[in-house]
């Protein structure tokens, strides 16, 4: 008898009932209490946390903060594509909050490596909004987890830190970080990491803002002699690596599917202003020069849909495609970004140009998401190297 | 055990005893249009006879079109079941048992738009692969602009008199009927259009093959001089054909589409084993740098493009219409499969631009009339630019009349 299942309805694409309401519910909180003016609000007033704490305990309320969590642990436990839909929503208004930092990429790596009385201490304070954690992971300006050198030496059965950490976001107002450090190997090995979770006022860490164009918050990290004890390492000693990068690789997918948000967003601006804005008399969407390059975009958007989603679905089905899957997804929106948001602010022609205008602000946060976790250039060499050319 | 489970084992069983052994192998010289390829028709020959046998038997329990009904010799398969017909077609890796744009455009437009007695007399013959279709579409003067065409019809009382000139008529000079966009009404456009078929052994009818960049003929110019045709051959309404060939022109464009993927390098072992055996390998990695993320980018976009086909797929399945969209395989697709081709040139150099030689691979030499062949795809079945047209108009509703 045939093993493999026929019957089996495929549901990579469709979304069931409760992930439709879920994404309404995040489509109404990000339009209605996050909208764009909120990020205004925040760069303009020079905001010291850089996000809304206000909206982001609202958030925790509804429990978006605890998609990926398990309710043993507090959370709402919608998974992967549960929460990549909210993602799209907060990628529409450009939403600063530490969704991506907390609730993904810590809690994610949390998931993946930390023990039960880790995730008990820290999950469900996440899920509620009560505790941001950041992940301090990169050293120069190109995402490479394999080239950290942050030294974590032994000491006490646990480590002593010293190095220095660039582009971690939301740094300065977390309560604790994962700080990615080598505990052996060389520099360029991928091996010989470990996961040190480490509280904002230890001391001999020192975290300081840095401003992105993005008006999103990120911080530089500084490891003085800070020591870690044992039970503050997530996972094996020197075995971070393969935790981490499964814990990437989702925060990866979801990432895109922020930007799938903020592409979506822009196109659908652009388009309507290629129907109301007249030269010659006419519509400017009226033009062939400019209805090609929205019908192109329309089918780059199609195919980066497809993508996110199937992306999106393998991740709750654990599939063993996700790094591949994850390197397609992250490369193909970084691409598709670019192009629209630099067509649409030229479509969009002088007044694009215009702070007043938001085409700006989607084209300043798809340039930081592009480089965030392996812009296109990263993904393209390792989805080569994993499918072994 | 349910009943596809029962439907799979039947069918595993039955091709087991009734494929040919040499139905299992590779189509010999696929890319030149190699005379293996089971077109059927009136004067078709079989070089080798099992590719008769094949398609006789296949067509006896109507698999050669499987999900048409019973009623007009079909399989009557739903699409269930199709699926697995074609998932245990392709574990014997047996070859298609008839090639027939009577069963890929004409047939589901006749099933949708023709009377009962036509569809009792086309489609039979269609699914037995005794009558080969060819489309008469395209005129010298009416390429994008399709609706504009001029052959005329002219009601003669108890037949149609036809007049006019067809052209890229995909193998006219083998076909056995032709089925015709004609102009019944020359005072207005798209409403002016009958959809008519005609026996091409009519009096009147010629086909003339045009000889293509790649050096092959698949197309043909079909000039139609004073030919009667029996007024029941007219399909559908009459001044309504247009309804009928937007139709099938998605039939032709879906076609297309799947016919872009695969072929091209697959039996030198793809594009990026290709990559690694030309210009070697370093670390198991494509040594050549640039090459290596232009072979990337493509494979990225041929899997991108294929979780787009299987989105669609599952949405209209689950009831959510796909209309115009659909446009976007055809641009995307045929854009991508040029590019395919452009990538596989770069890399075998001046290999694939010979076209005869000693000590010459046959696979490698096959790809430069490919690529010229490619070049048709955003052409043919509404260019690149019509497929943005209807994109722009149909899809994303911008607003029309703009000249600058």
């Amino acid at each position: 008898m045939t093993t493999e299942s026929t019957e089996q309805p495929k549901t990579d694409f469709i979304l069931s009932e409760e992930q439709t309401m879920l994404r309404d519910t995040a489509k109404q909180f990000f339009s209605e209490q996050v909208p764009i003016s909120n990020l205004r609000k925040l760069r303009d007033e020079e905001s010291v946390d850089g996000i809304d704490r206000e909206v982001w305990k609202q958030a925790a309320e509804l429990g978006l903060a605890g998609i990926l969590i398990p309710e043993a642990y507090g959370g709402t436990d919608f998974g992967v594509t549960g929460m990549g839909l909210v993602m799209e929503e907060a990628g529409r208004t450009l939403a600063a909050t530490p969704l991506f930092s907390s609730s993904i990429l810590s809690t994610l790596i949390l998931l993946e490596a930390a023990s039960e009385d880790q995730k008990q201490a820290i999950l469900p304070a996440i899920a509620a909004g009560e505790m941001i954690v950041s992940v301090a992971l990169e050293e120069s300006g190109h995402h490479n987890p394999a080239a950290v050198s942050m030294s974590a030496e032994k000491k006490d059965g646990g480590f002593v830190l010293n190095g220095r950490k660039t582009f971690v976001l939301d740094g300065h107002i977390a309560d604790k970080l994962i700080i990615v450090a080598r505990s052996s190997g060389q520099i360029g090995d991928i091996n010989g990491l470990s996961l040190c979770l480490v509280d904002a006022v230890a001391e001999g860490l020192k975290v300081t803002r840095s401003k992105m164009v993005d008006s999103r918050n990120s911080s530089e990290v500084t490891c003085e002699n800070l020591s870690v004890s044992a039970d503050m390492v997530i996972g094996t000693i020197n075995d971070g690596a393969a935790p981490l990068e499964r814990a990437l690789d989702q925060a990866r997918i979801l990432l895109s599917a922020e930007i799938l948000g903020g592409v979506n967003e822009v196109f659908e601006r652009t388009l309507e202003y290629l129907k109301e804005r007249k030269q010659f008399g006419v519509p400017i969407g009226s033009f062939q020069a400019l209805r090609h390059r929205a019908s192109a975009i329309f089918s780059e958007i199609e195919i980066c849909k497809a993508v996110v989603t199937f992306a999106l679905s393998q991740s709750d089905k654990k599939s063993n495609q996700i790094a591949r899957l994850a390197s397609l997804t992250k490369a193909r929106l970084g691409e598709a970004s670019t192009l629209v948001t630099n067509e649409g602010l030229q479509m969009h022609g002088g007044i694009g140009m215009t702070d007043d205008v938001d085409i700006g602000l989607f084209m300043k946060r798809a340039r930081v998401q592009l480089q965030l976790l392996g812009d296109p250039r990263f993904h393209r060499e390792r989805y080569a190297r994993l499918n072994g050319y | 055990m349910s009943n596809l489970e029962k439907f799979r084992d039947e069918t595993r069983a039955w091709l087991e005893e009734n494929c040919p052994v040499s139905m299992r192998t590779p189509m010999p010289d696929f890319a030149s249009g190699g005379d293996e390829q089971p077109w059927g028709g009136r004067n078709a020959s079989y070089p080798n006879p099992d590719t008769k046998v094949w398609m006789d038997r296949m067509a006896e329990k109507g698999w050669t079109a499987p999900t048409w009904p019973v009623e007009y010799g079909g399989g009557g398969l739903t699409k269930e079941e199709n699926k697995i017909l074609q998932q245990e077609l392709r574990r014997i890796d047996a070859r298609p048992c008839l090639l027939s744009f009577g069963i890929w455009m004409l047939g589901p437009a006749l099933l949708e738009f023709a009377s009962e007695e036509q569809k009792q007399k086309y489609l039979p013959p269609i699914v037995r692969g005794e009558i080969r279709w060819c489309q008469g579409y395209s005129e010298p003067g009416s390429g994008s602009d399709l609706a504009g065409l001029q052959t005329k019809a002219e009601d003669m009382g108890d037949h149609y008199l036809v007049n006019g000139q067809k052209v890229w008529t995909s193998y006219a000079n083998k076909a056995d009927w032709i089925f015709c966009l004609v102009r019944t009404d020359t005072s207005v456009k798209h409403e002016g259009i009958s959809f008519l078929l005609i026996d091409m052994e009519t009096e009147g009818v010629e086909a003339r093959p045009i000889k293509l960049i790649s050096g092959s003929s698949p197309f043909c110019e079909t000039f139609l001089t004073d030919v009667k045709v029996p007024k029941e051959n007219l399909v559908g309404e009459l001044n309504k054909g247009w309804t009928i060939a937007k139709r099938l022109l998605e039939h032709e464009r879906a076609m297309i589409s799947e016919m872009n993927m695969g072929a091209g390098e697959a039996s030198l072992g793809g594009m990026e084993e290709l990559a690694k055996e030309v210009f070697g390998e370093l670390d198991g990695m494509i040594a050549h740098p640039t090459l290596r993320d232009t072979v990337t980018r493509h494979k990225m976009d041929e899997e991108a493009f294929g979780l787009t086909l299987r989105r669609t797929g599952e949405l209209a399945k689950a009831g959510h219409g796909i209309g115009a969209e659909a446009s976007i395989f055809k641009y995307y697709g045929s854009e991508m499969n040029k590019r395919r081709f452009e990538i596989l040139l770069e890399l075998l150099g001046t290999d694939a631009l010979t076209t005869e030689g000693e000590g010459h691979n046959q696979d490698v030499m096959s790809i430069s009339p490919q690529w010229l062949r490619s070049k048709g795809n955003s052409i043919e079945g509404g260019t690149t630019e019509v497929q943005l047209n209807i994109i722009a108009k149909r899809v994303l509703d911008l607003p029309e009349g703009g000249q600058a």
